[in-house]
């Protein structure tokens, strides 16, 4: 590696940083560390002495990495920092400087993280299929005698009664890549199937291309995309990022769609941030600008269309926003709207709906115990309002909500379900 | 200053959770700012949670002339929280777990880290109201509040901090732990050491609890928005309305310059010609608050406003205070620094104090906001620089000092809600004769012989001026 990786740090948008202190109430980590090392400004703070060589780089590596990324600062910031860019910028500059200092054999298994398991669905797969094979059989062994167990939540056993039941290999495999409406397409759809999303939750994907057709719209699942990349951009590995988002265009490219949707609300950040990989190239940020003008969310599409509602559900329900559907692309009231749509729901939000349930990407993995205390606020909000169901927008969320219900030992009467398979329900899609 | 080791083996029997005894590099630079301006490194944070922890700890820094600087969530325009002279960060924000409301005798016990906001909304689920609403009251502490005797829009009508508490318990400097006032509205036993306390920025001892006096909730309230094509129109108004007999919760200003950088960064349809906007809030009793409204909209039509908008519900008026909320970050966009000051003036002379920042600001050449507070008289004219810029520095130290000697000139004060802390301290002389500043200094000696209590705060070092360049 080459220079000083102190040099990635973005450290004229610390600037913008006025120390005010708005963030703090706004912070998961902040709450529940209760360190100004642990907030927004804390960070930004050592973001900015670790340019000026004032402290080491190393110092950061605690605070960055026990950040959740959820950008709930971003919001309430008087000033508007863009504090995801320091962020991603801290994590690049120490990605950049353990590569420079760490064994190949360190730099092996980073890589096969990385590179191999999260584009590659066939490697994501083989994960889901162990899980299936694990669920189905039992056999708890079969995970840690493929090193699988290493890619799965620190925890297991936690994280092992939050999984669905997966769907076999075979069925998964089988899914129709374009499905068309009765009558004439309001929309042409691409749909972006996502990698967590799509070997842990394939159920929703599908349902999420029925429900769009089911209301109009010519669905593709594209073929050739990849993951979005969120988790390697969050892990400082802009130039894999870079790699993956490229492709996503390309392939997305092929045909003429109306919207490029989603259904994670993690990927739909990603996605639609696409441009800002792309600052040094004009060609590609163009092409990436084109490419995030068309994503959306689902519930922003649905919001728009007919829904055929064919049935009430009678249930008492919560909604765990995601964050990076609130903070990044800012999709507050679709799904806030289309909750309340279906008759006979009897609605009670959250009182600090915004708080970060702990998933965050990879974070619930890499640090177990300090997720888990975030799940724990975020679990005392949701045990006052006491649903039968947690709704959710994004893949993370929903396995966070599931292992807190299983942590709470609310199992026998508390449900938590993507937005998608409450409306595909009420929807008669099943 | 280094803590001695026996000092720092004492401690941790006093602060049992080691968690809250924070000593590595990257905890303690970020306890060396605040909102406003410097940075300095302690040698030690501590994060009590109880009196008798901060009893142990003051008795242990007394002992070793350890300095120690109280601090809540630091979001101080004064420097009130920076360990100047390094020593223990005392950090009362994570002690925030006793918020009581007794709705017979109208108080409110909370303990030093809850944050201000929240004791506003306790006390509306008994329809009550803490009326103190600092700008930063969503994330100040109200030790910090009392601390620097914090202000707000609202004191207009209601007044501010220290006109709420009514009882403290206070560890001195000695380790000690008493209690000050009581539980009653009326109390004139002994000296008010109360009053004392509050707005001490944290010199004279530190609060481990407060009782705070609560008032009942207007049952309504109305938002007007006045806009003026003179400047000197708006400042006639406020003088206006307050001798007719109404009493507004808020009136609050925004000069040209604010005006035309909020529609710059989020066009609201403010009319950029205009020279000023007044925004007043009216609460209390439906019946009187309709008619309170009617007759300012005719007060403002007789005083030459270019328009008058009144908000009919709250999502109207919420709109019309959306102007005011986006003035700080619209004035930063261009230039990265902000310094906030307050200087205060009585309200009779806003007009003139107005006339003369339009001067500072072009003989300096500094770019220069002016909002703030207009009903009493607060205003915040902020200087927008980038600290990077030596020169421009330079320029904005020297208009600052004017700042403070036109304030002072008109008969008003260094500061109004902000507190003295680091950045105006140099200025005190300024402000109080030598005989009245010698007597602060034998008060602050008597409680606190050794100077160990957030040192080099309020005070003047002689021959101090202020320097904001890096």
């Amino acid at each position: 590696m080459s220079g000083d990786p102190r040099k990635k740090l973005a450290y004229n948008e610390t600037f913008d940083c006025i120390q005010c202190g708005s963030c703090l109430p706004a912070c998961p980590t902040y709450k529940t560390m209760g360190k100004e090392t642990q907030s927004p400004r804390g960070r930004i703070n050592l973001v900015k002495m670790a340019a000026e060589g004032k402290i080491s780089l190393d110092k950061l590596k605690g605070p960055i990495n026990l950040c959740l990324g959820c950008r709930a600062c971003e919001r309430v910031c008087p000033t508007n920092v863009k504090y995801g860019k320091i962020l991603e910028s801290a994590k690049e500059a120490l990605y950049e400087q353990e590569m420079d200092m760490v064994s190949p054999v360190k730099r092996f298994e980073e890589d096969l993280f990385y590179k191999q398991i999260f584009p590659k669905r066939h490697m994501l797969n083989t994960a889901s299929n162990i899980l299936w094979f694990y669920q189905k059989s039992g056999l708890k062994t079969v995970a840690h005698l493929t090193g699988m167990n290493k890619l799965l939540p620190h925890s297991l056993e936690t994280f092992e009664q939050a999984t669905p039941k997966i769907s076999s290999p075979s069925h998964r495999h089988h899914r129709p890549k374009r499905l068309f409406p009765e009558g004439k397409p309001l929309f042409k759809v691409g749909f972006f199937t996502g990698c967590v999303m799509d070997a842990v939750f394939d159920r929703i994907n599908d349902l999420s291309m029925e429900l769009l057709a089911a209301c109009g719209c010519e669905v593709v699942a594209a073929e050739g995309q990849t993951c979005c990349g969120a988790l390697h951009d969050h892990g400082g590995r802009t130039d894999l990022t870079q790699e993956l988002a490229k492709r996503n265009i390309e392939v997305f490219e092929q045909e003429s769609f109306d919207y490029i949707v989603n259904n994670a609300g993690g990927c739909g950040a990603m996605l639609g941030e696409y441009a800002h990989l792309f600052e040094d190239d004009e060609e590609w940020k163009q092409r990436a600008e084109r490419f995030a003008k068309k994503s959306v969310d689902i519930s922003v599409l649905l919001a728009q269309l007919p829904l055929p509602i064919k049935k009430e559900i009678h249930c008492r329900v919560t909604f765990q926003p995601s964050c990076h559907m609130t903070n990044v692309q800012k999709v507050i009231h679709e799904p806030l709207q289309l909750i309340r749509t279906i008759k006979g729901l009897d609605f009670h939000p959250l009182d600090d709906p915004d708080f970060c349930c702990g998933s965050a990407g990879v974070y619930n993995i890499v640090n177990y115990e300090e997720s888990m205390k975030i799940l724990d606020v975020k679990m005392a909000d949701v045990k006052d309002k006491n649903p039968d169901l947690i709704v959710t927008t994004n893949p993370g969320c929903l396995l966070q909500m599931k292992a807190g219900i299983e942590r709470e030992h609310l199992g026998d009467h508390v449900r938590a379900v993507h937005l998608v398979e409450l409306l595909a329900e009420a929807c008669g899609l099943n | 200053m280094s803590i001695p080791r026996n000092a720092f083996q004492q401690m941790k029997m006093i602060i049992r959770d080691q968690s809250r005894v924070l000593a590595s590099e990257e905890d303690l630079v970020s306890y060396g700012y605040d909102a406003s301006f410097g940075f300095y490194l302690p040698d030690l944070v501590v994060q009590v949670n109880s009196a008798e922890e901060t009893a142990g700890i003051l008795k242990l820094a007394n002992r070793f002339k350890i300095p120690v600087t109280p601090r809540g969530q630091a979001s101080s325009l004064s420097g009130g929280p920076l360990p100047v002279k390094g020593g223990i960060v005392l950090d009362v924000s994570q002690w925030n777990k006793k918020l009581i409301v007794d709705s017979e005798d109208l108080v409110a016990v909370v303990s030093p880290g809850v944050v201000t906001a929240q004791i506003d909304k306790a006390a509306a689920k008994y329809g009550l109201m803490y009326p103190p609403d600092p700008g930063s009251s969503q994330m100040s502490t109200i030790a910090g509040n009392l601390a620097e005797n914090s202000g707000g829009p609202r004191c207009l009508k209601y007044g501010v901090t220290k006109d709420y508490v009514i009882g403290l318990e206070v560890v001195t400097p000695q380790g000690e732990i008493m209690r000050t006032g009581g539980r009653t509205v009326k109390n004139v036993s002994g000296y008010d050491l109360t009053k004392l306390i509050v707005g001490s920025e944290g010199t004279l001892g530190v609060i481990t609890e407060a009782t705070l006096r609560l008032v009942p909730r207007p049952p309504s309230s109305r938002t007007l928005m006045i806009i003026f094509d003179h400047f000197i129109d708006s400042g006639k108004m406020v003088t206006k309305i307050l001798t007719s007999g109404i009493l507004p919760a808020k009136i609050e200003m925004m000069d040209g310059a604010s005006i035309r950088a909020v529609e710059a960064y989020k066009p609201l349809g403010l009319p950029t010609d205009a020279e000023a906007i007044l925004l007043v809030a009216l609460d209390g009793h439906p019946a009187a608050v309709k008619d309170e409204s009617e007759k300012i909209a005719e007060i403002a039509k007789n005083t030459g406003a270019k328009e008058i908008k009144v908000a009919k519900t709250d999502q109207e008026a919420g709109e019309l205070w959306q102007a005011r909320k986006l003035v700080s970050p619209a004035i930063v966009r261009t230039k990265p620094t902000k310094i906030s000051e307050d200087a205060t003036v009585p309200r009779s002379k806003i007009p003139e104090f107005c006339a003369r920042l339009q001067e500072i600001k072009m003989k300096y050449r500094i770019d220069l906001v002016v909002f703030g507070h207009a009903g009493d008289g607060n205003l915040h004219p902020n200087i927008i620089c980038d600290k990077r810029d030596k020169k421009e520095m330079e320029r904005v130290e020297k208009a600052i000092e004017a700042i403070f000697h036109a304030a002072l000139d008109l008969g008003g004060t260094l500061s109004g809600e902000h507190g003295i802390g680091t950045m105006k301290s140099a200025f005190m002389p300024w402000e109080f004769s030598p005989e009245a500043l010698d007597m602060m200094k034998r008060i602050k000696t008597a409680w606190d012989p050794n100077n160990i209590l957030n040192p080099s705060k309020i005070f003047p070092v002689p021959g101090q001026r202020l320097v904001l360049s890096e």
